[in-house]
């Protein structure tokens, strides 16, 4: 049987995770055994009945003691700056990356791709190409694990967080929950297959007829939810009506990655976790120049639908449907908040 | 030292725990004990005061709103009483050091009372948040939707908060009473001051407490 | 009691400790000091609780090693032998709660320490003996209460109850098990303050805070995590408790709560709750290898310092346990720096106790043999430990076995070896009795092997991404799995043996000198077993702590004033006869 003692090496960040892991493997290694070796040896030399010079013991000695505590601070310290550069570059993602969202929940893993196309306990990705993870839990804590790539990110109820990477090796590796989540908890795995960027563009496409309830990619279905829900009847969502002073809601026009002035002083970014708590718990921070009228819909709307809503919302930039101006922004405002505040 | 404990009043070692060697180790022992146990209070309180300020800091407007329906009035008496109960355990302490029987029983029935008289007022304030389903409960219901969420976690900590600090009242309360039976039934005045003592200091501690408590709840700035 | 007036009277120059003959038993030993069932009960004597203490943590200990064992058992095969998911959760969950709350952290402090630490100060008891007691009955209240609810139900969310899953989501005893922990916690609160209180106000005359024993160094700055960090994880699980009862919604998201701010509570105190555990080891090891190797311990003030050190530095670390949580990058990388620092004290300890044995007298007994076992495994538990402050390994790391071995190490590797350590080196001081030394050796080495055998799998399962916590695993890892379960089954066999041996030892063991291994220290100026008030006179302390160079020199007999430290160490050879 094949009995794996590494783990697969499938994205850009595994050869230099593994590099600081044998770099710290090898000092453990050799200060164990150099410990033990002189602790032993010594104990042996100097064991009771043997006849060795025990004359004049020490029993303190500053320059010792300075010495081994400075040698291994230097070390550790060491690995610590390297270990956290790499840990930054772990967790701002690139503006280019590719957008997937995930939801977790008790006991199996959603995913959606931007143009609609769902997988269960599955994900789809393409070789070579930047991408970032949306997260968000439906119920508990889970954690999105996948070794061969060496991420993993805790999914949150309420709150997204975020995780990118880059596939190198086409494969079939093993996708974990990784953050204790109830009975059935082990069996909250999965597969995630790296592709060539051809065949992941044929999958997408024939994916995406295969299921009828995904025919919609993700900005048109959160479309039809806002329209389903009302939300123009009080929002703008075009530029021609951003000056309407009647207009009880904000404009939604050009709103994700802007800053947001809010009542009572202080500004915000609207960056996804912004649009979401303002859909769920709409008068945590109102905006200025508004009333706090908005209902909530939490409880309404699904996280999917949710994430849906809030696609569509980012497409509704100056450039016109598109992810223009949401793009950058969305870069920059998860650089500039890590992961989540 | 060994001189010292020779020639210490005889009135001293009839109060000497049998793992003490003299009576002023015994006492700084009190000392030292009580103020550990003072930092481990500190702690437990240290933490529903840091998840507050969190969740202030989150939701401060909301926070804002719902601290209106408390009643700043009850709050403020409330806080007179338990500093007057503060100053008669001092009061109290001071007569038990020069040995007043008289004076330890007027001073901590009068502290007692004013505790009593604490707890009364934070009943009413209770029941009317109960009144108004203000607890945070299956019953839990705020006027105003929009921030009913951010309102239930400031009634949340509030309960939690004053709860724990109304269950320290009642602790209180209890080592308070112990102490005026004991000064009753103590006709010749001999016994040892350090109990009363080291009640009067967890009694200010308590009084601490309500101090930091009630301006954070009961007075959040705009 | 009046013999508590006598050395005031007495002038402190005269209460030298010389006439202490081996076994000159003129007070009767606190063993023999009543033998009714009340008479151990409502006892308030710091020895006869510590007793108590050894017999209910060993019960608990039992407990949460038949947990174990179900738990490796269960894992043999990759869906699993003869549990359910519900049970193989409850399982895990029993052993943790059960190791953390009612084993690792009271064994060293509430058995050793209490036992010890008046004896090494020169004290007759604890200063507040009713308050140990009681300490006493609230571990045993909340240890009932953990097992009443494993028996009706059990618990499912494991030992760190995760909040919204502990709150909302989990139909098991979460309540009762957490009332079992807050009052643990309370009992845990109650030792702490008494050794505080004890080593700051009861050192006998002559005994400076730089003479004092490292073991007594190791539980002040235990207690002092204690008193600081356990009234914080009792109120965050008062919070989860009002939040299954009463939905307050302090950590439930649905409610605008967050669920990360109890991973922060909670952490703050566990994490240092791991030096609660390690440090008192510690501290048993800088007594037995001084001994044993016959020399003062080397670098005593860096020794004594790093243990105050980790207590400080042990609080600023918890976020290293959240790194992939959400909480945000740059709190991860001050957390990763402090977590770096703080290895750096152990380390410090581990060299210096390497240097004691330098130009030393080693013999090669079970307290000695336990004692480079702990070594042996603390230095990989600790080491291992920088995988984890590292922030890009952790990322990969955390969650997964690799945590489960890493913390394993040091915490069983570690802290029951020195358990043992200390077990056997005072198991003469506590019954009267010497143990068997050819079985305790043994146990010595059966340990150390069994335990690599079951743990450095587990290091290459986690690597490679075996999650922990999983009930059913992918079929590559049942190799590893199969070699961590036969090697759990020697470590049985290594726990098993000296419960035979030393129970065989209190009835068949050789009676025990006032001092066996001609160790330093007041606790071996008194007789084996002590009588109930320690001390018959108060000692004076003159010297350094481990006077064992002095010990051994030839004794010049000038001085008039005796120190305890020289006058300690009767005979020179280890495990002296009576």
């Amino acid at each position: 049987m094949d009995i794996p003692l590494l783990p697969q090496q499938a994205s850009s960040f595994a050869v230099e995770v593994d590099a600081i892991y044998f770099v710290l493997w090898a000092l453990t290694i050799f200060f164990s055994l150099a410990v033990m070796a002189v602790m032993l040896g010594l104990a042996y030399r100097y064991r009771r009945g043997s006849n060795v010079d025990r004359s004049r013991p020490v029993h303190a000695d500053l320059r010792v003691e300075l010495l081994w505590t400075g040698i291994p601070l230097l070390l550790g310290l060491a690995v610590f700056a390297w270990s956290a550069k790499l840990y930054a570059r772990t967790r701002i993602p690139p503006p280019d990356a590719m957008q997937i969202y995930v939801i977790g929940k008790r006991w199996m893993w959603q995913v959606q791709h931007s143009n609609g196309v769902r997988e269960n306990a599955e994900l789809h990705l393409p070789v070579g190409k930047n991408v970032l993870l949306t997260m968000i839990s439906q119920d508990v804590i889970h954690s999105f694990f996948v070794p061969a790539f060496r991420v993993k990110h805790d999914v949150l109820p309420g709150a997204y967080t975020r995780l990118w990477f880059r596939p190198t090796r086409v494969g079939k590796y093993r996708l974990f929950c990784s953050q204790y989540c109830g009975t059935q908890h082990s069996q909250m795995d999965g597969w995630v297959t790296v592709m060539e960027p051809d065949d992941f563009e044929r999958w997408l496409a024939n994916e995406g007829e295969k299921t009828a309830t995904t025919q919609m990619n993700m900005v048109d279905a959160g479309k039809a939810i806002y329209d389903r829900m009302a939300c123009g009847s009080c929002h703008a969502t075009r530029d021609a009506e951003t000056s309407a002073p009647r207009q009880r809601g904000g404009s939604l026009y050009g709103l994700y990655g802007s800053l947001v002035k809010l009542k009572g002083g202080g500004t915000v970014r609207a960056d996804e976790d912004y649009l979401r708590e303002s859909i769920m718990r709409p008068n945590a921070r109102i905006v200025e120049g508004y009333w706090p009228i908005m209902p909530s819909y939490e409880g309404q709307l699904t996280e999917e639908q949710t994430l849906q809503v809030i696609a569509y919302l980012k497409s509704l930039g100056s450039a016109g449907g598109e992810e223009g101006p949401a793009k950058s922004a969305s870069a920059a405002s998860v650089a500039a908040r890590g992961a989540r505040p | 030292m060994s001189a010292e404990i020779a020639h210490a009043p005889a009135l001293h070692h009839e109060h000497l725990s049998h793992q003490f060697e003299d009576i002023e180790q015994q006492r700084e022992s009190y000392v030292v004990g009580m103020w550990a146990f003072l930092v481990t209070e500190i702690m437990f309180f240290g933490a529903v005061f840091l998840a507050y300020t969190v969740y202030r800091v989150l939701h401060h407007a909301a926070f804002y709103e719902a601290h209106k329906q408390l009643d700043i009035g009850l709050g403020t008496i409330n806080t007179f009483v338990l500093l007057a109960s503060s100053f008669t355990m001092a009061l109290a302490v001071r007569c038990a050091q020069v040995r007043s029987r008289r004076g330890q029983v007027v001073f901590l029935g009068a502290t007692l009372s004013l505790a009593g008289g604490f707890l009364v007022i934070k009943a009413v304030e209770y029941s009317h948040k109960f009144a108004h389903h203000l607890f945070p409960g299956q019953a839990f219901h705020y006027p105003d939707a929009a921030i009913a969420d951010q309102a239930r976690l400031f009634y949340s900590l509030y309960f939690g908060a004053t709860g724990l600090h109304a269950i320290h009242v009642i602790a209180g309360m209890l080592v308070i009473g112990a102490m005026l039976v004991r000064a009753l039934f103590d006709r010749d005045a001999k016994q040892d001051y350090m109990p009363v003592e080291m009640t009067g200091l967890y009694w200010h501690f308590v009084d601490i407490v309500w101090i930091f408590l009630f301006p954070l709840l009961y007075l959040i700035p705009k | 009691m009046t013999a508590s007036n006598e050395p005031a009277a007495v002038p402190l120059s005269e209460a030298h400790l010389e006439s202490v003959a081996p076994h000159a038993d003129r007070a009767p030993s606190y063993l023999s000091a009543g033998h009714t069932l009340r008479s151990w009960l409502l006892t308030q004597d710091h020895k006869r609780i510590a007793v108590l203490y050894l017999i209910s943590i060993s019960l608990f200990f039992v407990i949460g090693g038949l947990a174990a064992g179900a738990v490796r058992v269960e894992l043999i095969k990759p869906r699993g032998t003869f549990m359910s998911s519900e049970l193989y959760n409850r399982m895990f969950t029993l052993h943790g709660v059960v190791m953390i709350f009612f084993f690792l952290i009271p064994a060293i402090p509430a058995i050793l320490g209490n036992f010890l630490v008046p004896l090494m100060v020169g004290a007759r008891d604890l200063a507040f003996p009713r308050l140990n007691l009681l300490s006493w009955y609230l571990y045993s209240a909340g240890g009932l209460l953990a097992i009443t609810a494993a028996l009706t139900g059990g618990v499912d969310t494991g030992w760190t109850f995760y909040t919204p899953y502990s709150t909302f989501y989990s139909n098991s005893q979460v309540t009762m098990t957490i009332a079992g922990a807050f009052i643990a916690g309370f009992s845990s609160i109650a030792t702490g303050i008494n050794f505080i209180v004890t080593i700051h106000k009861m050192r006998a005359p002559g005994l400076t805070w730089f003479r004092l024993p490292l073991f007594i160094w190791a539980h002040y700055a235990t207690s002092i995590i204690i008193v600081l960090g356990t009234p914080v994880v009792a109120i965050t699980l008062l919070l989860v408790v009002a939040e299954r009862v009463a939905h307050i919604g302090v950590f439930d998201p649905r409610y605008g709560g967050d669920p990360v701010l109890f991973q922060h509570l909670f952490w703050f105190y566990s994490h240092p709750a791991v030096y609660i555990m390690i440090l008192p080891a510690m501290g048993v090891i800088s007594e037995v290898i001084s001994c044993f190797a016959r020399k003062r311990v080397f670098g005593y003030h860096f020794v004594a310092g790093s243990s105050m050190a980790i207590a400080v530095l042990g609080f600023l670390v918890w976020g290293h346990h959240m790194f992939v949580s959400g909480q945000s990058m740059y709190a991860g990388m001050v957390f990763s720096f402090l977590s770096f620092l703080v290895a750096i004290p152990s380390a410090v300890k581990v060299f210096n106790w390497t240097a004691t044995i330098y130009k030393g007298s080693v013999s090669f007994d079970a307290p000695m043999l336990f004692a480079f076992c702990f070594i042996g495994l603390f230095l990989i538990g600790g080491l291992t430990g920088l995988f984890l402050a590292s922030l890009a390994t952790d990322v990969h790391l955390t969650h997964t076995y690799f945590v489960v071995a890493h913390f394993h190490y040091v915490m069983v590797g570690g802290a029951i070896s020195a358990y043992f350590a200390g077990l056997h080196f005072w198991w003469p001081k506590i019954t009267g009795r010497m143990y068997p030394e050819g079985p305790a050796r043994l146990t010595a080495v059966i340990l150390f092997m069994g335990f690599h055998l079951t743990f450095l799998p587990q290091f290459v399962m986690g690597f490679v991404g075996m999650p922990r916590r999983y009930h059913y695993y992918p079929p590559e890892f049942q190799t590893m799995h199969i070699l961590s379960t036969a090697g759990a089954t020697v470590m049985a066999v290594a726990y098993l043996l000296p419960v035979v041996y030393l129970l065989w030892s209190l009835r068949y063991g050789k009676r025990a000198t006032a001092n066996p291994w001609g160790a330093t220290g007041l606790e071996w100026t008194v007789p084996s077993p002590p009588p109930t008030h320690n001390f018959d006179t108060v000692p004076v302390v003159t010297g350094e702590p481990y006077g064992y160079d002095e010990a051994d020199a030839p004794l010049p007999v000038t001085d008039s004033v005796v120190s305890a430290t020289m006058q300690a160490t009767g005979g020179k050879t280890p495990g002296g006869t009576a």
